[in-house]
């Protein structure tokens, strides 16, 4: 059954501006974009002038928390395989293709070696037809080249995405914040920033070894942006994504013990907070994502270095990025490529934009939107938000997957 | 505050303005004026444990807990002793005999303490921010007893009270305190009140047990030791950990005593009568040699202990006068 979709605002795939435009939608796809919809259209939904969206893709998250996705306007979300137990078998990875359908996709990423230990293989292309999207490191790095390059030759056959994460071990250890001020006065241990850089010049070099598509879940320091822009520019193929934290915070978030900014990787200098952003506005930065990972007090409250990382992302992710645009870094066309097309384009997916032969997944946004991020009122499974009592705008008004509101 | 009271340091307000902090959990945002007035507190019980009869009544009848998470042997027995001579109840908790071992979380300990109704709660921890995390559970007044890497409050006041004693004012000395910067507690409280108070604070360490960005925190770094000792008026050594004395941290004890060891020949580089001082327990022949250690006439070591005593019994009275409604602390 066909459906025409209105607005004055649609944000379409190469377009600088907003475009007044109609979406036709059959079934859960996109049929056409434009203004002549043809004979015998059906219901007619008129969004106004109201920014009308493609749905995000969050590239990646640790928790399926579909109030948290809802809220935010995420209609597709990629699982790590930091699960308990880990993604790394098919069936596995099967079951939790399914467990959000229909309203929500979720594509698991399956791990890349067995319990995500970096020794032995897993059964990558079993899982990648049982439905993975992607191959992960998870929150660890392969200390092991060897292995690391086997690992990248075999997803390059089976031609499936890496997504790795960037923090050389060896320097990082037990580390629970960046070396600095903030880390110096309180006690705590840690790395210098440099263990990101270290990490990504190696997977650089390997790359160049073998022809896999390689993603940098999060790349926090001026250093490893350079070698990322570096890495583009020679035409590897490379792909770097960001969390709002490492955008908006830097390592003096964590004073006064607060758990709830103990990220993985951990917050950083002010002057990398300010490389990132710059990486974001030039384009060396192609994702932005949520990270999220609802985490109760069984895992926040505790004494900061006993305190699991990570942080509930998913509600804030667009109205943080948001503010990106209100500060003219950013083109609201270009934060839907961050959040929605590349991801999208990373996985394989056919949805991310607004064009024809997508999937009808979008979201209308009410930009100006006011609210506060209270961390006793979040839809997610837990408020572990670093954001907490920040008055943010930006709010999804209606959401679409497959065609169908939500 | 008045101005008149923050232009000069050693006048102090009236009543708990002169410390108006429910907790000690550190040093650090401390005024100058409040650190000096506990030093002042803790003189007239420096007297007290001088005489055959050590007894006070201040805290008769309130009960102070000691619950040490981490083994300590001096500092426990510091504050049990403190808190007898001023009449409290002290009892003490260990945690290798606690339900903490069965995996009981620190909020729900800190609640249970809470719920027996202790008058202050003195506390250990091995990792950094614990004792906060506590104090924010707790209704009495928490006393850091050294939590992690981050703090040791009543370390650094008994130690700016021995410099205090031996050498007059704080404010303008030369302070040089070397070891583990990096691991070390005992170095950030310190670093913290003898900056506050005025005095130039050098660090020196091997390069692989010095943080980050030391610069900012108002102190000169060395790795250099005989360098760092050059007229300086006070040798702070720390204690070198076992567990980091071979491998990855220094090659081997005998390399770290050959550069960062404290001998006589060395202590003849820093200012005439600078004084020794080390937190205990000293590794003798690590970073300070026996004749050093010994020399009452430079070194302080012992009278830290004493003076450990008196200021424990200054922040336990001054930090339960709001509870016992002494006149002018609500």
């Amino acid at each position: 059954m066909k459906k025409v979709f209105r607005s004055s605002k649609v944000l379409l795939p190469e377009q600088a501006e907003p475009q007044s435009t109609a979406i036709v939608t059959d079934g859960d796809r996109i049929v056409s974009v434009g203004e002549d919809q043809g004979p015998d259209t059906g219901e007619i939904v008129d969004f106004g002038d109201q920014i009308l969206a493609p749905g995000i893709i969050d590239l990646a998250v640790f928790a399926i928390d579909k109030p948290a996705f809802h809220f935010g306007g995420i209609t597709r979300a990629a699982l790590m395989p930091d699960q308990s137990p880990v993604l790394d078998l098919p069936a596995m990875v099967k079951h939790s293709a399914t467990e959000g359908k229909p309203d929500l996709w979720l594509h698991p990423i399956a791990a890349g070696t067995k319990s995500l230990e970096g020794k032995e293989l897993a059964e990558i292309a079993l899982m990648k037809e049982a439905g993975a999207r992607a191959v992960a490191t998870g929150r660890k790095w392969i200390s092991d080249s060897g292995i690391m390059l086997k690992l990248l030759k075999y997803c390059a056959s089976l031609d499936m995405p890496v997504i790795v994460h960037s923090e050389d071990q060896g320097l990082a250890g037990d580390a629970v914040a960046t070396d600095g001020e903030t880390a110096t006065r309180l006690g705590l241990a840690s790395a210098p920033a440099s263990a990101e850089a270290l990490s990504i010049a190696r997977d650089i070099a390997l790359l160049r070894e073998c022809g896999a598509r390689l993603h940098f879940r999060q790349v926090t320091t001026a250093n490893g942006l350079e070698l990322i822009r570096a890495a583009k520019k020679e035409g590897l193929p490379v792909t770097c994504g960001i969390t709002p934290a490492h955008l908006f915070l830097s390592d003096i978030a964590v004073s006064d013990f607060r758990t709830f900014a103990r990220l993985s990787p951990p917050l950083r200098a002010e002057e990398d907070r300010q490389a990132c952003l710059e990486a974001v506005a030039d384009g060396t930065i192609d994702v932005i994502s949520s990270g999220h990972d609802p985490r109760g007090p069984e895992d926040k409250r505790l004494p900061f270095a006993e305190s699991s990382p990570g942080m509930a992302g998913a509600e804030t992710l667009l109205a943080l990025s948001l503010s990106l645009v209100r500060d003219e870094r950013i083109s609201l066309n270009r934060l839907f490529e961050l959040l929605s097309t590349n991801p999208g384009r990373i996985l394989g997916v056919s949805a991310g934009s607004i064009a024809e032969g997508q999937d009808a997944d979008f979201i209308s946004v009410d930009v100006d939107a006011a609210w506060q991020v209270d961390n006793r009122k979040m839809a997610a499974a837990a408020g572990n938000t670093p954001f907490d009592k920040l008055p943010v705008q930006g709010r999804v008004r209606a959401m679409y997957k497959g065609g169908s509101a939500l | 505050m008045t101005s008149k009271q923050q232009s000069s340091p050693h006048q102090f307000p009236d009543g708990s303005d002169a410390f108006p902090h429910r907790h000690l959990l550190g040093i650090a945002g401390l005024q100058p004026w409040e650190i000096l007035f506990l030093l002042q507190e803790a003189g007239q019980w420096v007297d007290l444990n001088r005489k055959s009869s050590k007894h006070a009544s201040r805290l008769e009848g309130l009960t102070v807990i000691n619950a040490f998470f981490e083994n300590s042997t001096r500092t426990l027995l510091s504050f049990e002793i403190a808190g007898k001579r001023m009449g409290a109840d002290v009892v003490n908790m260990h945690a290798a005999h606690s339900s903490v071992k069965k995996g009981e979380t620190l909020i729900d300990t800190a609640v249970t303490l809470n719920a027996m109704r202790a008058d202050a709660i003195v506390i250990r921890h091995a990792s950094s921010g614990a004792v906060s995390l506590i104090a924010d559970k707790v209704d009495c007044p928490v006393l850091n007893a050294g939590d992690g890497s981050h703090e040791h409050p009543t370390q650094a006041l008994l130690d700016a009270l021995t410099i205090q004693r031996r050498k007059g004012d704080i404010s303008g000395l030369t302070v040089t305190i070397c070891g583990d910067i990096m691991h070390s507690r005992v170095a950030r409280s310190n670093i913290y009140c003898l900056t506050t108070l005025g005095a130039r604070v050098r660090v020196c360490a091997p390069p692989a047990l010095l943080p980050a960005a030391l610069d900012q925190m108002n102190v000169e770094t060395f790795t250099d030791f005989n360098a760092a000792l050059d007229g300086t008026d006070v040798v702070m050594m720390l204690r070198l950990q076992n567990e980091r004395m071979s491998g990855d941290f220094i090659p081997s004890p005998r390399e770290y005593h050959h550069l960062y060891g404290l001998t006589r020949d060395r202590l003849a580089l820093a200012g005439e009568d600078a004084l020794v001082m080390h937190p205990g327990p000293m590794n003798r022949g690590v970073e300070i040699s026996s004749d050093v250690a010994d020399d009452a006439d430079r070194s302080a070591i012992t009278e830290q202990v004493e003076m450990g005593v008196a200021v424990r019994m200054a922040c336990l009275d001054v930090l339960t006068r709001r509870s016992r409604k002494v006149e002018g602390w609500s």
